[in-house]
């Protein structure tokens, strides 16, 4: 018994390691003072400031256009990709996926200066358009990642079946592929659009002209010192992307928590 | 059949946006010149030459010194929770993996920001302290900071990969292992350990990869004078303009997480899943 206590205690201060600063910093959103030592009544002011800050409106404004746009994108190219990828022979099957692997394992800011790079050598200019793409580009190995496993769940003849019986392979993607896939789809959308929210470093990098996003805006924020703006920000984001994250785990919940997987 | 023809536009967009990429950086890393003026660009090793002196020798070293630290932390602190999860039943074990999850999701830097203010002169921690009568304590802008930093940030990363693992762990093994009368240490230093050797691999390489490569915990922790290679690389991109130096950096570090990689994969027989992990 005394042993079950233990584990009690070390998973409880774990998870009070993980927490306690989130908490710290939601509760001290309502706080109605500068300092983070004292407490001087609860106030709605700092989140009234929020959205006063045309910087941060903006950069709220720029943070889900991106998001969006790179969903869609990456996820219509890697759901593509993914259909393909599993129909291709096992060699060049490994070669794609290999590639597909290297924006996941390479470090954040290897894939930002190898991207800004590519930029600089193409004239492109520094912007909304850079952050877009590069954006896509770190998002579709998410979205292959989340579809190719339904792909291989699905019946292999399903597809032939329908074009033995007069569908073109347009129609069989459309009528009987994509619904049998369509769970894997929408949880590579999701990811693929949490991860563009999410990201810092590689927007950090291909972004110019006074585009920024909420983390490059925090980031700055930060840098200057300590504002309690920031808290409201946090708390606000926080609740967000819980919610986002609940509605992923509801559609993943039985199959891949059981095994094990993240999402 | 057909339908393989729609990688296609994929392959086209990775050629272009994955490859050519990391092409250039390595062109970069083996040329110097006017780093705005392509036609002015000629082969050197002076980058590597560069770096490979004591000031930067150091920083790389106070890099990987720092991240090895936080993972061994990150191994010592995460395997019993994830073991402890793993025992529990599978509704709560949900609901604890689940709660491992959502910090991850909040943003990376607000995370890091939590600490500044809990750690910060006039931080609560030492809010507390002075209110104790012990005074205020400098916690903040040194190695320990950015250790924090690390072990707080990637703790996850270790923990969801071995509890993947060990959930799997077929039980009758250690139901077998007890019949021919081993003890519960022997099981778990003989049955548990190894077979649970995959997760660990995988949590290592998680943790290790982005908290060498990181610039963010040590500009936030660890001030402005605290620099790790993640630092160099953003000055030569972001300020000092010098992109053949920021590139053989890069290419430094790259060599650096294949080794790591190298080395764990061995242990690592899943990877082929598909699944792999978000980070």
């Amino acid at each position: 018994m005394v042993n079950k206590g233990i584990k009690r205690l070390y998973t409880f201060l774990i998870f009070l390691f993980l927490y306690a600063p989130i908490i710290v910093l939601i509760v001290f959103s309502f706080n109605d003072s500068k300092s983070r030592g004292v407490w001087a009544g609860f106030t709605f002011k700092w989140y009234i400031e929020l959205f006063k800050d045309a910087g941060i409106l903006k950069a709220l404004y720029y943070t889900l256009l991106v998001a969006v746009l790179s969903a869609i994108i990456s996820t219509v190219i890697g759901t593509f990709a993914a259909i393909g990828i599993s129909n291709m022979p096992s060699l060049s099957k490994k070669i794609v996926l290999n590639l597909n692997y290297l924006p996941v394992l390479n470090p954040d800011i290897v894939t930002a200066v190898s991207l800004m790079a590519l930029f600089r050598f193409l004239r492109i200019e520094f912007g909304f358009a850079t952050m877009l793409l590069s954006h896509i580009t770190f998002s579709i190995p998410y979205v292959i990642l989340s579809v190719l496993p339904k792909l291989k769940q699905m019946n292999k003849h399903l597809a032939e079946a329908a074009m033995d019986l007069g569908a073109t392979p347009f129609y069989a993607l459309r009528k009987v592929v994509i619904p049998e896939i369509m769970p894997g789809i929408i949880t590579g959308g999701l990811i693929a659009f949490t991860l563009s929210v999410d990201d810092f470093v590689i927007s950090f990098f291909n972004t110019g002209k006074g585009v920024s996003n909420l983390s490059i805006e925090i980031f700055s924020m930060t840098r200057r010192g300590i504002n309690p703006v920031i808290n409201a920000l946090s708390t606000l984001m926080f609740l967000s992307l819980m919610v986002l994250l609940l509605i992923i785990n509801k559609r993943t919940e039985k199959s891949e928590i059981e095994r094990g997987e993240i999402l | 059949m057909k339908m393989k023809k729609s990688a296609y536009p994929y392959i086209l967009w990775m050629g272009i946006f994955i490859v050519v990429p990391l092409l250039l950086i390595l062109y970069f890393a083996f040329t110097s010149g006017d780093s705005q003026n392509f036609s002015s660009f000629q082969f050197s090793l002076d980058n590597f030459r560069r770096f490979f002196t004591p000031i930067y020798l150091k920083v790389l070293g106070r890099s990987v010194n720092l991240a090895f630290i936080s993972t061994v932390i990150c191994l010592l602190l995460g395997y019993p929770v994830a073991y402890i999860i793993c025992k529990e039943k599978l509704r709560k074990r949900n609901i604890m993996i689940l709660m491992f999850v959502i910090p991850m999701w909040m943003n990376f830097l607000l995370r890091t920001y939590a600490w500044l203010t809990l750690l910060g002169r006039n931080g609560l921690i030492n809010y507390l302290m002075s209110k104790l009568g012990f005074g205020t304590l400098n916690l903040i802008y040194n190695d320990k900071a950015v250790l924090l930093g690390m072990v707080y940030n990637f703790l996850p990363f270790m923990v969801l990969p071995i509890y993947s693992v060990l959930v799997k762990i077929d039980k009758s093994l250690i139901e077998a292992a007890e019949d021919l009368g081993a003890n519960k240490a022997e099981v778990f230093l003989k049955v548990v350990l190894p077979l649970s050797l995959p997760g660990i691999m995988t949590g290592i390489t998680m943790v290790f990869i982005p908290a060498v490569s990181t610039f963010i915990i040590s500009s936030l922790l660890g001030g402005n004078k605290y620099n790790l290679i993640g630092n160099l690389i953003e000055q030569q991109f972001r300020w000092t303009g010098d992109w053949h130096f920021g590139s053989s950096m890069s290419i430094i570090l790259m060599v650096f997480i294949l080794i790591t990689m190298a080395v764990t994969s061995k242990f690592d027989k899943e990877k082929e899943g598909g699944g792999g992990g978000l980070w």
